[in-house]
């Protein structure tokens, strides 16, 4: 039962008001590896990752996600955790009530022992009762990573992972990313190879135009 | 047999956890309530005062009782999608949940601010406009009751599409009026009814349309909401 | 270029009749038409006001198909389909609305009644303004495609209640109407002669040639704005 999970993507383009953001972009990645994407600005990075998300139909192509690249019946909203600047709170609850409302909108039990283990890794833990709208950048960007990670996704997609961190958030990250490729698949799109220390595939968006 | 496979359970508690967000959020915020609450106050107070001491017919008091409720729906119904639009919670949602457990979450929310909305407004309406009388309460009850189902209805899946089409509230009653004028016809003229005092016999035909509407366009809006909400 | 030749001929034929045709109370000619005590040459609108209405509703319905399609294959020529159909349809409905008024006004007293038949065309106009705002407010082409199509589905499918609805409470002034629930629909029940029947059923077949050439022109129209705006 065990095949191993791929994730893959055949043939995507995307246009947007007549404009063609990309074209032909396919990729494979498997289990344990990680997912490179590149590309200047408006070459179609954040498209891409929301394509690969799931909350973004593209205009031709298609991504596949489960055991040996075939779809399987479980919703993907279980299964994939993202990371991004245009990924936002529900600011008006406190950082445990987010993730309490994440598990159980997708009607999954919610687990406190695990949230608050995982706010406690992000460095939230004091703060956990506050609202939201009270962080800081940094802080948001934590939170986020706890809501990515609190459903265990065996995909984790991370758009410009180290935006707004300090030196302690980027090391937070840093073992999540390390921990992610020996779990699942991860995908990373950025322009800086900092933030990364390595990859096994990797999509430039600046020559699929 | 997965255990994240989504079974009907699972997707009645997706549902039902959207809806309390919503309304936990609308608990802390009171932004649509209080939205609602205002316009039925000063609504009705313009009605009064235009009114003076001339009464209108109990026919002409029906129509705007839901002249009220329309406009008062309105004023805060579409404030569930505009909301996660404004903050860029969508993306969110859209993440964590299936497009028809956002839709029937949402449904839901408005069911129970339409229904809070209905009862307050009758209430005023009764309590302060004297030419209004209801000879036939069940009828009346019974109207109003399908009357909220049916403006939440069409009022959820209109809140999608304008929340979506970023226009805010500009549009919204210019987008309502059309879809939900069979509503307004039939509720106004079942009120007229359950003013005159008819039987419920009479008022049954009312009732068969505005069910077979409710179930038409909550049907229809199940059917193209992922289309509204997935970019 | 058939179909222009076609149109050109047929409605030359329903003006030069609808409008020519001396009316006798007792005709004796293929030519002469009957007179309808009550209407008498007012009878006449029933040649160019009826279709109007009919392309109304027929553009209605062609645009909601073409946004179903638009919705299953989101090819931008479905939305192009669409939005041609529904601009057609909001130009005959208000054609129609035109005409009726000002025929209501010598035949009933007044503009407006709120017959039926006024009202349905009434709410026809409102989805059509509404459907037209909506597109309006929204920037980017494929969402306003989808939200339109949407929208444009909605109204197809509450709009049928009206047939329920009208009859319950108002009663229909329009000729065939009688006040009798199947006066309500969208069709007129109309005694006619077989003469007027040719002269009305040529037009409606004109209108809808009329409305099917001016599709096909608006459409030609939008594709080549598409094609040059997605070219520059």
């Amino acid at each position: 039962m065990e095949e191993t999970l791929t994730l893959s993507g055949d043939g995507l383009r995307k246009v947007f008001n007549r404009r063609t953001v990309f074209e032909n972009v396919s990729f494979t990645a498997g289990s344990g590896s990680v997912l490179l994407i590149t590309g200047r600005n408006g070459s179609g990075k954040s498209t891409l990752v929301k394509i690969i998300s799931r909350v973004l139909s593209p205009t031709a192509g298609s991504v596949r996600f489960g055991p040996g690249g075939r779809e399987t019946d479980d919703p993907w909203q279980t299964r994939i955790g993202l990371v991004s600047p245009y990924l936002q709170m529900f600011e008006e609850f406190t950082a445990r009530e987010n993730l309490s409302i994440a598990m159980r909108v997708r009607g999954l039990p919610f687990d406190g022992a695990r949230a608050d283990g995982l706010l406690e890794r992000v460095a939230l833990f004091p703060r956990r009762n506050d609202p939201v709208r009270t962080y800081s950048s940094g802080m948001k960007q934590r939170m986020k990573y706890a809501f990515a990670l609190l459903h265990a996704p065996h995909l984790l997609i991370l758009d410009e992972p180290m935006s707004n961190l300090d030196e302690e958030g980027v090391g937070i990250v840093r073992r999540i990313m390390e921990e992610q490729r020996s779990n699942g698949i991860l995908v990373v799109a950025t322009n800086d190879l900092t933030d990364i220390g390595h990859f096994d595939t990797q999509v430039d968006l600046n020559e699929r135009h | 047999m997965s255990a994240t496979e989504m079974t009907p359970a699972r997707f009645l508690r997706s549902v039902i956890a959207i809806f309390l967000k919503d309304w936990r959020s609308e608990l802390r915020t009171r932004y649509a309530i209080s939205a609602l609450l205002m316009f039925v106050v000063t609504t009705i107070a313009i009605i009064l005062f235009s009114l003076g001491s001339e009464g209108a017919s109990a026919d002409a008091l029906a129509g705007m009782l839901w002249v009220v409720i329309f406009f008062g729906a309105m004023s805060g119904l579409s404030r569930t999608f505009v909301m996660e639009e404004e903050r860029g919670t969508t993306l969110t949602l859209q993440l964590i949940a299936p497009a028809s457990a956002v839709f029937f979450g949402k449904l839901l929310f408005n069911l129970v601010l339409v229904l809070g909305l209905n009862i307050v407004t009758v209430l005023l309406y009764a309590g302060f406009i004297t030419g209004f009388v209801i000879r036939n309460v069940p009828v009346f009850l019974v109207t109003i009751l399908l009357g909220s189902f049916g403006f939440a209805a069409a009022a959820t899946v209109i809140a999608a599409i304008i929340a979506r089409a970023n226009t805010r509230g500009t549009l919204y009653p210019v987008l309502s009026f059309p879809i939900m004028l069979p509503l307004l016809l039939t509720v106004i003229n079942a009120t007229r009814l359950a003013s005159e005092g008819a039987f419920f016999q009479e008022a049954a035909g009312e009732f068969q349309i505005l069910i077979s509407y409710i179930v038409v366009v909550v049907v229809i809006s199940y059917m193209l909401f992922e289309y509204i909400w997935k970019d | 270029m058939a179909i222009k030749i076609l149109l050109g001929v047929l409605l030359t034929g329903v003006v030069i009749a609808g409008f020519g045709f001396p009316m006798s109370a007792a005709p004796q000619t293929w030519y002469e038409l009957p007179v309808i005590p009550g209407l008498e040459d007012k009878a006449r609108i029933i040649f160019f006001h009826v279709p109007t209405a009919w392309l109304s509703v027929v553009a209605f319905i062609t645009s909601m198909l073409y946004a179903i399609q638009y919705l299953r294959k989101r090819e931008a020529i479905d939305d192009i389909k669409s939005s041609a159909a529904a601009g057609l349809g909001f130009m005959f409905c208000i054609l129609a609305t035109l005409t009726g008024a000002v025929w209501a006004k010598f035949n009933w007293g007044s503009y407006w009644n709120w017959d039926p038949r006024e009202t349905s065309i009434f709410v026809l106009l409102l989805i059509y303004g509404a459907y037209f705002s909506l597109r309006s407010a929204v920037e980017v082409e494929e969402k306003r495609a989808t939200l339109a199509s949407v929208y444009s589905i909605i109204a197809a499918v509450t709009s049928p209640f009206f047939i329920f609805i009208m009859p319950r409470i108002m009663t229909g002034l329009h000729p065939g109407a009688k006040g009798d629930p199947e006066g309500a629909g969208p069709v007129i029940e109309f005694k006619m002669s077989p003469n007027m029947r040719v002269i009305f059923f040529t037009s409606l077949i004109a209108f809808t040639l009329l409305f099917y050439w001016m599709f096909t022109l608006r459409v030609r129209a939008a594709r080549l704005e598409a094609h040059h705006h997605s070219g520059g």
